[in-house]
């Protein structure tokens, strides 16, 4: 891509809207990205063609003719087919939960570590750092076994409580270095009107950092939702399987024709695609909340 | 005001860290010294599973194709990335509007949203051998004698899985190095322009210079993310054909839950996880050297 073109030096505004219009380098830059964009999204934009078309008319179209008419029956037949709507309340269930209990213990860790600061805290932050790097390989076999020996395998519940733990190691390690920061006169004002540590916590500390707890949230929510490994090992059967589970399992399965396997690709983009309009704005902000020292 | 006494906030969260990493890992460690296939006993054999390991030429195997996807996972979306976000800040952002810009954004960030199973899903589509768009869009412009089973012949299917995993990452980047960007200071820019400077020597000197600490939480995060893959793997070729996309992590799943070695499977996951610390640390001395310098 050119790009190299000089800028314009800081001149009256006239002369720089009319450099705007001349100059073509700018639409070269600009074309040169749109297309970038294209590719990126053209396989999306694929999927969601053939998710509507009906399986007679991309036999005669090809996957990249517009569906002559909406065709709903391969979303509809997939939805009926793996139980869809149960698949939704799992991951849905599974990361609220998630999400919930991984910000509380992310809370109650950090207070104690960036706010009281405990002995041995850098030790403790070491230990969360780590935690975070681990592969889920190195847990899962023992995971797999203590969860059978304990009856919680093939259960949501095993689920929610190891992703509490995971995903409260990332928040703990974040949520300490913020809390570190927690301006003290508001602590010292709650320890003069007599709030216990418990009560400041709720009442003061909680409502005051509540922008990262819900970039937290929506953290978690979206981490867990897209989880596969460990949903693959312990959910194991249908009606406990989350909605990356079926997705991944059923691939290549004989039963799918072409267009359904597209409308499930569709289904599945949906959901994360919703998310990520809801929690943009959190997100964003979010993204870069890890890299901030 | 010394703060004391808040030690009891810290029971539940080291007695599930305790349940849930620390026995388990424990575990995996203890049963890489053993012989067990999950049921029954286990029986002590030492280094065993480590020497026959290291004489695998499909653990070797595995760690090659780590370093490729580490460079499609990491090198290529973090440089390419570094240079679109300068691209999108530096540049559409001002001649055109920041709206532009995040338009961009979003849009190159959108495959980092979607679940790794339908990537799978999208991608197996597009790939496919006899009704995939790829090589219908390749017949229809005349090349259909590049057309091929890109994801089931052993010579593409890493290269495919490559590019694939290049699509993926590429958004995450180009966020992180956009929001590093908002701090810094624009008469910084407005200085160099003054002066003369052209778009690729402000990039070079200012943007890649004052970029570094998110340049390198970037290049630490997604290299450890190459070197833990396993859903796109395990959706998209399954470890095939003949083990050509086989990488460490599904390594040590098919040890485990298929062929019943979980003595070897643990010896795989715990050689991934020293790796990954080890060079987690190394990450982070380099950074803290080259924070000292600056």
């Amino acid at each position: 891509m050119t790009v190299t073109a000089n800028r314009p030096k800081t001149e009256p505004e006239p002369t720089v809207r009319a450099e705007k219009r001349a100059n073509p380098v700018r639409f070269l830059v600009l074309a040169g990205l749109l297309a970038l964009l294209l590719i990126i999204i053209a396989p999306l934009l694929i999927i969601t063609i053939n998710a509507v078309k009906s399986p007679a008319d991309y036999a005669s179209g090809g996957p990249l003719s517009l569906p002559p008419s909406l065709y709903w029956d391969g979303i509809v037949d997939f939805w009926n087919r793996v139980d869809f709507g149960q698949k939704l309340w799992n991951s849905f269930i599974t990361s609220f939960t998630v999400a919930v209990l991984g910000v509380l213990l992310s809370v109650l860790n950090a207070y104690a570590l960036g706010i009281g600061k405990v002995k041995g805290r850098l030790w403790f932050l070491v230990f969360f750092l780590v935690a975070n790097l681990l592969p889920q390989e190195v847990l899962v076999y023992p995971l797999y076994f203590l969860s059978k020996e304990a009856g919680l395998y093939d259960s949501l519940i095993s689920i929610v409580i190891i992703f509490t733990v995971i995903q409260a190691a990332f928040g703990t390690y974040l949520l300490t270095s913020v809390y570190q920061e927690f301006p003290t006169e508001l602590l010292d004002a709650a320890d003069v009107d007599g709030a216990g540590k418990l009560r400041t916590l709720w009442s003061v500390v909680v409502p005051v950092s509540r922008p990262t707890l819900g970039v937290l949230f929506t953290f978690f929510f979206i981490w867990t939702w897209n989880e596969f490994f460990l949903p693959l090992v312990f959910l194991v059967s249908n009606d406990n399987q989350t909605v990356p589970v079926a997705l991944g399992v059923l691939q290549g399965d004989r039963l799918m024709d072409v267009t359904m396997t597209s409308s499930s690709g569709l289904i599945g983009i949906l959901p994360a695609l919703l998310f990520f309009l809801i929690f943009q704005r959190t997100l964003t902000r979010g993204i870069t909340a890890g890299a901030i020292k | 005001m010394r703060r004391k006494g808040y030690w009891p906030f810290l029971i539940p969260g080291v007695l599930a860290s305790l349940l849930v990493i620390v026995v388990p890992l424990v575990m995996t460690v203890y049963t890489s010294f053993t012989k067990w296939n999950g049921v029954g006993e286990q029986r002590w054999i030492g280094f065993d599973n480590y020497t026959r390991l290291f004489e695998d030429s499909l653990f070797w195997g595995s760690f090659s194709n780590i370093l490729l996807l580490i460079l499609a996972m990491a090198v290529v979306p973090t440089l390419l990335g570094l240079f679109l976000a300068a691209v999108l800040f530096d540049y559409v952002a001002k001649k055109f509007s920041n709206r532009w810009a995040s338009l961009f954004r979003s849009g190159f960030y959108l495959p980092q949203i979607i679940p790794v199973a339908v990537t799978g899903i999208v991608w197996g589509w597009i790939l496919h051998p006899e009704y995939g768009a790829l090589n219908k869009i390749l017949e229809t412009v005349g090349l259909g004698s590049l057309a091929h089973n890109w994801l089931g012949e052993p010579g593409s299917a890493l290269y495919s899985v490559m590019g694939i995993m290049i699509w993926v990452q590429l958004g995450y980047p180009i966020v992180m190095f956009m929001a590093g960007l908002q701090r810094v200071d624009p008469e910084l820019y407005e200085a160099a322009d003054l002066d003369g400077a052209t778009w690729w020597q402000r990039f070079r000197k200012i943007t890649v210079y004052l970029i570094r600490p998110e340049f390198y939480v970037v290049l630490v995060t997604t290299t450890i993310a190459a070197l833990k893959i396993f859903g796109p793997i395990f959706v998209l070729t399954g470890g095939g054909p003949s083990n050509a996309t086989l990488v460490p992590s599904y390594f040590a799943y098919k040890n485990f839950f298929e062929k019943a070695q979980v003595g070897y499977g643990s010896a795989i996951s715990t050689v991934l996880t020293v790796l990954i610390i080890v060079l987690s640390i190394v990450f982070l001395r380099l950074q803290n050297r080259a924070e000292r310098k600056a």
